[in-house]
């Protein structure tokens, strides 16, 4: 062996192809199972898309930084299900570009924080979060509050979105400024045409209990009530695995 | 290149090669160096053959152990549930009184109930149960709608203006904003409210203005929900208003905006991301050990 190498290590082309070949293996385990991409996340028929209102406040989410210290994947370990909730699924960052899985958790992790508690904890947990959590030490965002939502941008975020595969309709693209409102203001004229084009299930309300206002406060409180709610597979997943168990 | 030049001291060949007088002897591989590298070479074969490995299209190598993260850990979970059945089955199966009449099965709910409330109740209500203002105190003896087992598991259950069809639903009007009463006349019923209501300490003199006339508006507007004496109703939700506890703040200020926007408290229901005998347990957790058994008659 020593000898094969030795002469290997002499031949310029031949120890660069065999350099080439050894650390393309790094590389190809990384990428070969991209190709199978669409065998590897679940289909679901109930998997909804980001309203533009959530969408916006997933934005402030990587804008403030949130996923340095907060993760969005329960992991199939026992401690996180009975903590958390049942284990992510692939399927439910689906239309997550870029994902926001995370691996640090200095805070607790997200992916089923929606409907855990209520919109004014939410907005009183970011404005201060040690009015209500003495122990927290996560920062305040008061300016949430305070900041009006840009919307104007919001078509070009749907389009983006489409290019890599979010199923956002011509409709839902062109209406998305609009439909960011009436997401946040239930007895307006357009509130309808949110839940007609997003689904019934879509949460609208005024997030931050201020009526009038479009802030991103009401943004990044949709965005987190939605989380872990776009589709109910890893809930009836867990009913199949606790419904085994009965039997 | 002069292949086979021996160092003269070592005796060692040379690589050939000549730096400023310095040349590099051309030792062997270290033996240790092999041995690692033959063990991780065959630890990893031996790995690919037990768990699963390759990616082969559209699917891949299992593993001759068969090992799926997901089975894995329904297994554990199915294992910690088996190990809890000695007690939860009782607690699923006993009524509220049996239960909290067996200091075994309590020292239980204390355990449990602790870290359930933690994951679960104290983001909002405090870890020790006291709220904040907006989030009601659950040890302080005063409920909104019922503290006795059967009604705090039901709210659990349901919540409060929730999502939940069943949900438990409460409003109280804009009285102010919606134009029902005028800023004379909220002044006058609040008035009336701060001088009637227990251990008000910051009384001022534009308590004492408009009482009469507060009380009459307060027959009028209030008292269908809040009760003639505004003690409460526990059947709608509506806080006693003539109790030293306040969900939101007793200032004057506080409650003129509480009376002009109105409030509508929220509590997410918890069926479906608790189990039933979860949310026993914390039932038991908030009325027996938070609140006190002194107060489950309240």
């Amino acid at each position: 062996m020593s000898e094969t190498h030795k002469k290997l290590e002499r031949s310029a082309i031949g120890f660069v192809l065999a350099i080439v070949g050894v650390a393309s293996i790094g590389g190809i385990v990384e990428i070969a199972p991209l190709f199978t991409i669409d065998e590897t996340v679940e289909k679901v028929e109930d998997m909804r898309v980001y309203t533009p209102l959530e969408l916006a406040g997933r934005n402030i989410y990587i804008r403030e930084g949130c996923y340095a210290c907060h993760s969005q994947m329960i992991r199939t370990l026992r401690d996180e299900v009975e903590r958390y909730g049942p284990y992510s699924l692939a399927v439910e960052s689906q239309y997550d570009h870029p994902m926001l899985w995370g691996s640090k958790r200095t805070g607790p992790d997200l992916a089923r924080i929606g409907g855990k508690y209520s919109d004014e904890w939410h907005v009183a947990h970011l404005i201060d979060p040690r009015a209500v959590v003495p122990e927290s030490k996560m920062p305040a965002y008061a300016w949430l509050a305070r900041n009006d939502l840009r919307t104007d941008d919001l078509p070009q975020h749907l389009t983006a979105l489409r290019r890599l595969g979010v199923p956002y309709t011509d409709e839902m693209v062109e209406n998305a400024a609009r439909d960011a409102f009436a997401q946040a203001f239930p007895d307006s004229e357009m509130a309808d045409g949110v839940a007609e084009r997003y689904g019934a299930e879509t949460n609208i309300r005024a997030f931050d209990g201020e009526r009038g206002r479009l802030t991103e406060m009401d943004a990044l409180v949709a965005y987190l009530q939605v989380l872990g709610r776009l589709t109910d597979a890893a809930q009836e997943n867990a009913d199949i695995a606790a419904a085994g168990e009965a039997e | 290149m002069a292949v086979g030049e021996r160092d003269p001291i070592t005796g060692i060949h040379t690589t050939g090669h000549e730096w400023d007088g310095i040349k590099e002897l051309d030792n062997r591989v270290p033996r240790a160096v092999i041995f690692f590298l033959v063990v991780t070479t065959l630890f990893s074969v031996v790995y690919w053959i037990l768990m699963p490995a390759w990616p082969l299209g559209s699917t891949y190598t299992r593993g001759l152990l068969g090992l799926d993260q997901r089975q894995v850990v329904e297994e554990s979970v199915r294992e910690a549930n088996a190990q809890r059945a000695t007690w939860t089955q009782e607690i699923a199966q006993l009524d509220f009184d049996e239960i909290s009449a067996r200091p075994e099965l309590m020292q239980i709910v204390a355990e449990a109930g602790k870290t359930l409330f933690g994951d679960n109740c104290a983001a909002c209500h405090g870890l020790d149960a006291a709220g904040s203002p907006g989030f009601p105190s659950l040890a302080d003896g005063t409920w909104l709608w019922g503290g006795d087992p059967q009604t705090v598991a039901e709210t659990l259950r349901v919540g409060i203006n929730s999502t939940h069809p069943e949900t438990r639903f409460a409003q109280m009007p804009a009285f102010g904003r919606d134009g029902i009463l005028d800023a004379a006349a909220i002044s006058a019923i609040v008035s009336y409210i701060r001088s009637n209501a227990e251990g008000i300490a910051d009384l001022g003199p534009q308590d004492a203005e408009g009482i009469e006339e507060g009380r009459r508006l307060f027959a009028d507007n209030c008292a269908a929900c809040h009760g003639a004496e505004g003690r409460g109703d526990q059947a709608v939700g509506a806080p006693d208003l003539m109790d030293d506890a306040w969900l939101v703040g007793s200032d004057r200020q506080t409650l003129v905006r509480t009376v002009w926007n109105g409030r509508q408290g929220h509590m997410p229901h918890w069926e479906g991301r608790l189990g039933e005998t979860e949310r026993k347990m914390l039932t038991l957790y908030v009325t027996e050990i938070l609140a006190g058994r002194e107060n489950r008659q309240q």
